[in-house]
């Protein structure tokens, strides 16, 4: 079997993995995840600027925060359906990442880091400026009648599972796709030597912008759905931790691969989710296992997995 | 949340404490449980338990009632008291027979003060721990984020965050704050006492997010019904650390600067407004919610001395402490200055945290008056509390008479204002609870469920 037909099989199988554990898990892990579906869309959507690209931002915040209020504002103020909001909240989202790439990609390594830090926090207190239309850090909520598909009622478990599915399956499958395509594979040249790549003839300025853009845009779909699956858009998923959390999956997942991000989503959600069991300093154990991986798996999860099986994309 | 967190709260129906203390096992927990509620159950069935008389129950498992709280985060300060209050009044319900003969369990976690957990968690009670009812959110946004997963779980969603949500029509119909009042009443209740007593032309201090403009809005919109004048509305983003830039703003014609600065910066503002006025400063009024958790002795609120506050229950205890407010402050283990009774310098939030234990009394006249047996009676529990109008004064609503608004979902009731006097706070007025009305801007009892 060649590299792209064992993709395939692993992208399908990872898939209907995911399909059959929605009728296998009880209510409430089914329900989590769901949640992480969306983030681990959010986490691909880093991995394309940080894992393969070699780009590491501080600034994704403000795409999730752009797809999330470009839905949800559409919702509020233009009585916008679902379809249509979730199309504003894309378009909104590559056009904020078009732009940020554009002026931030005159920079690179730490200035790039901080110049795209910079840039989100002013996204932040943007949308606390215009607190009379987001709500600030309040938010607000987007009724169960407003989330309403075709039909499809997205505040029930069923379909909120499998519209995250769909998104993250999309996506998957994009990824899979663009790591095999001459794009992805200039992308990773880019990543490993931008001036040999350079020299080679690629246009580098433009490879890297198109990744911020798909990037961005990723994170912006993610932004928007989770504001319509779980009905609720504010000012903390623009704020400066939605920045370091996609970091932190692909981090711990494996930055570079395809499946590393869901694989580091599942862990840190888990890792908090059940810490906050046993102490109210759950944020030091994370930090304490991101240390420990750090150390002895700087490759992520899916990296220690990549040893054993080099042909994972 | 491990049993050990999860069980931090049972008490045995003869008053002898095992929570409180941890329990390390969940079979000893639960064991201790079940022995301790059929003896509740026992002693109601002779009639040995005051208003347990005729309600029959199919089960004698505790009642779950999960608690999303504010341990880390921004909102840890009010979280510590809030998990305080809520141990006194668990406690106190279960001393007295709990409810409908069954013991309350609390099952808490911490939300981090974020809305996105904040959804988690509320999922993760109703889903997981099985919850009957969840409670006691404080911070708006935690609640903004955390209302619709509730509506979603149909679950009774009882929160204590005094903002204006519920009120507002947000919402949803399982969502409730029958405990305190919101910050709309709040704000406009004050306007008579500043109109009359301290001045008419006012500038407002606030912090340019969400409650800053709650108060900006509902205040000036009030105080000029009233014939007052706001001269100017000074907005300070919440990343500010000096504040001293922004008081050239203030008119010099001010005669009162009303403020409702919070955060951690607080102690910084009070300081350099000291400064910038000096010993002539016009009259100053703010919300307590700035210096909650703040000992007034700080270094620095010297110059509070003679200004004026928004207490939504006095830290202090007045002369004519009321016997309600007596028993309340002991069981929460507060003392005369509204600090923890083994630590002097750990100030409680006092003006907020009666609401986890009236609210509590309200989930417990509810379940009792809809004969609470169970999730499927989530509805019965919902329509019992919507029925619900005044209550008094009491044990069990020890900050002051209130009256509910059941089509709302909104708690309303007496605001008070203290004087910073010799370094106290000293009642200076009490709000009718007529001055705290509003028109309805929701009816949520014609929602369906």
């Amino acid at each position: 079997m060649n590299q792209a037909a064992r993709s395939v099989v692993l992208h399908g199988l990872v898939i209907a993995l995911l399909v059959a554990m929605f009728f296998v898990l009880p209510e409430y892990h089914s329900g989590n995840l769901a949640r992480i579906l969306v983030l681990a869309v959010f986490a691909m959507g880093y991995n394309v600027l940080f894992g393969y690209t070699g780009l590491l931002s501080l600034g994704h915040a403000l795409f999730f925060a752009s797809g999330m209020y470009g839905l949800g504002l559409s919702i509020q103020f233009l009585s916008a359906s679902p379809m249509l909001a979730i199309v504003i909240g894309l378009i909104t989202a590559v056009v904020v990442s078009g732009v940020i790439g554009f002026l931030a990609l005159r920079t690179t390594g730490v200035a790039f880091m901080i110049v795209t830090l910079m840039f989100a926090q002013a996204g932040f207190l943007t949308v606390l400026f215009f607190g009379k239309y987001t709500r600030g850090d309040e938010g607000f909520v987007i009724q169960r009648a407003q989330r309403i598909l075709f039909g499809v009622d997205l505040s029930q478990p069923l379909p909120r599972y499998f519209a995250a599915l769909i998104l993250f399956a999309i996506c998957l499958c994009l990824i899979a796709w663009m790591v095999h395509s001459r794009f992805g594979k200039t992308l990773v040249a880019i990543r490993e030597n931008e001036e040999r790549a350079r020299m080679l003839g690629y246009d580098i300025q433009r490879h890297k912008l198109m990744a911020v853009i798909i990037s961005g845009t990723m994170s912006g779909a993610a932004g928007a759905a989770y504001a319509l699956l779980f009905g609720y858009a504010g000012a903390s998923f623009a704020a400066v931790q939605y920045s370091i959390l996609p970091l932190l999956y692909v981090l711990l997942g494996g930055a570079g691969t395809t499946i590393g991000p869901l694989i580091g989503t599942v862990f840190m959600f888990y890792l908090i989710d059940i810490s906050s069991e046993y102490t109210d300093a759950y944020l030091l154990i994370a930090g304490l296992a991101l240390i420990l991986l750090t150390l002895f798996a700087p490759h992520g999860i899916a990296g220690i997995l990549r040893k054993k099986l080099a042909w994972l994309p | 949340m491990t049993d050990t967190k999860k069980s931090s709260i049972i008490t045995s129906s003869s008053g002898g404490k095992i929570g409180g203390q941890t329990i390390n096992k969940s079979m000893n927990r639960r064991t201790a449980l079940k022995t301790l509620s059929a003896g509740v159950g026992a002693m109601a069935g002779v009639g040995a338990l005051p208003g347990m008389m005729g309600c029959a129950h199919a089960s004698d498992e505790p009642i779950r009632i999960g608690f999303q709280v504010h341990r880390t985060g921004i909102g840890a300060a009010y979280g510590r008291w809030y998990d305080r209050t809520t141990e006194a009044v668990v406690k106190r319900i279960n001393d007295e027979g709990g409810i409908n003969g069954r013991p309350i369990e609390i099952v808490a976690e911490d939300d981090g003060t974020d809305p996105k957990r904040g959804a988690e968690v509320v999922e993760k009670l109703a889903t997981k721990h099985k919850c009957d009812v969840a409670f006691g959110t404080l911070f708006s946004h935690v609640v903004y984020g955390s209302a619709p997963r509730a509506g979603e779980l149909a679950i009774p969603y009882f929160v204590v965050s005094e903002g204006h949500h519920v009120a507002s029509g947000a919402l949803n119909r399982y969502t409730l704050q029958p405990g305190i009042t919101d910050v709309k009443s709040q704000v406009e209740a004050m306007g008579p006492f500043i109109k009359e007593n301290l001045g008419k032309k006012v500038t407002m201090i606030f912090p340019d997010f969400a409650f800053g403009h709650d108060h900006r809005d509902y205040f000036s919109a009030a105080f000029e019904s009233l014939g007052g004048e706001i001269l100017e509305k000074i907005a300070i983003p919440p990343t500010e650390t000096s504040f001293s830039k922004y008081f050239p703003k203030i008119p010099r014609e001010t005669e009162v600067v009303y403020h409702v600065m919070v955060g951690p910066a607080v102690l910084t503002f009070v300081k350099e407004l000291g400064e910038f006025f000096g010993p002539s400063r016009p009259e100053i009024f703010g919300f307590i919610d700035s210096l909650e958790a703040v000992d007034l002795s700080s270094p620095g609120l010297e110059f509070l001395e003679g200004t004026y506050f928004w207490e939504g229950n006095p830290r202090y205890a007045q002369e004519d402490q009321t016997e309600f407010d007596k028993a309340y402050r002991e069981a929460v283990g507060v003392d005369e200055s509204g600090a923890s009774i083994s630590d002097a310098k750990d100030v409680s939030t006092y003006a907020h945290m009666f609401g986890c234990w009236e609210t509590m009394y309200v989930i417990k006249a509810g379940m009792e008056a809809a004969g609470y047996n169970g999730p499927d009676d989530r509805q019965k529990l919902i329509e019992a509390v919507e029925s619900m109008t005044e209550m008094p004064h009491s044990m069990e609503h020890p900050q002051g008479a209130k009256l509910f608004n059941g089509k709302t979902h909104q708690v309303f009731g007496h605001q008070y204002i203290s004087k910073v006097t010799d370094g106290k706070l000293v009642l200076a007025h009490t709000t009718s609870i007529e001055d705290t009305l509003y028109e309805d801007e929701v009816d949520y009892t014609s929602m369906s469920f």
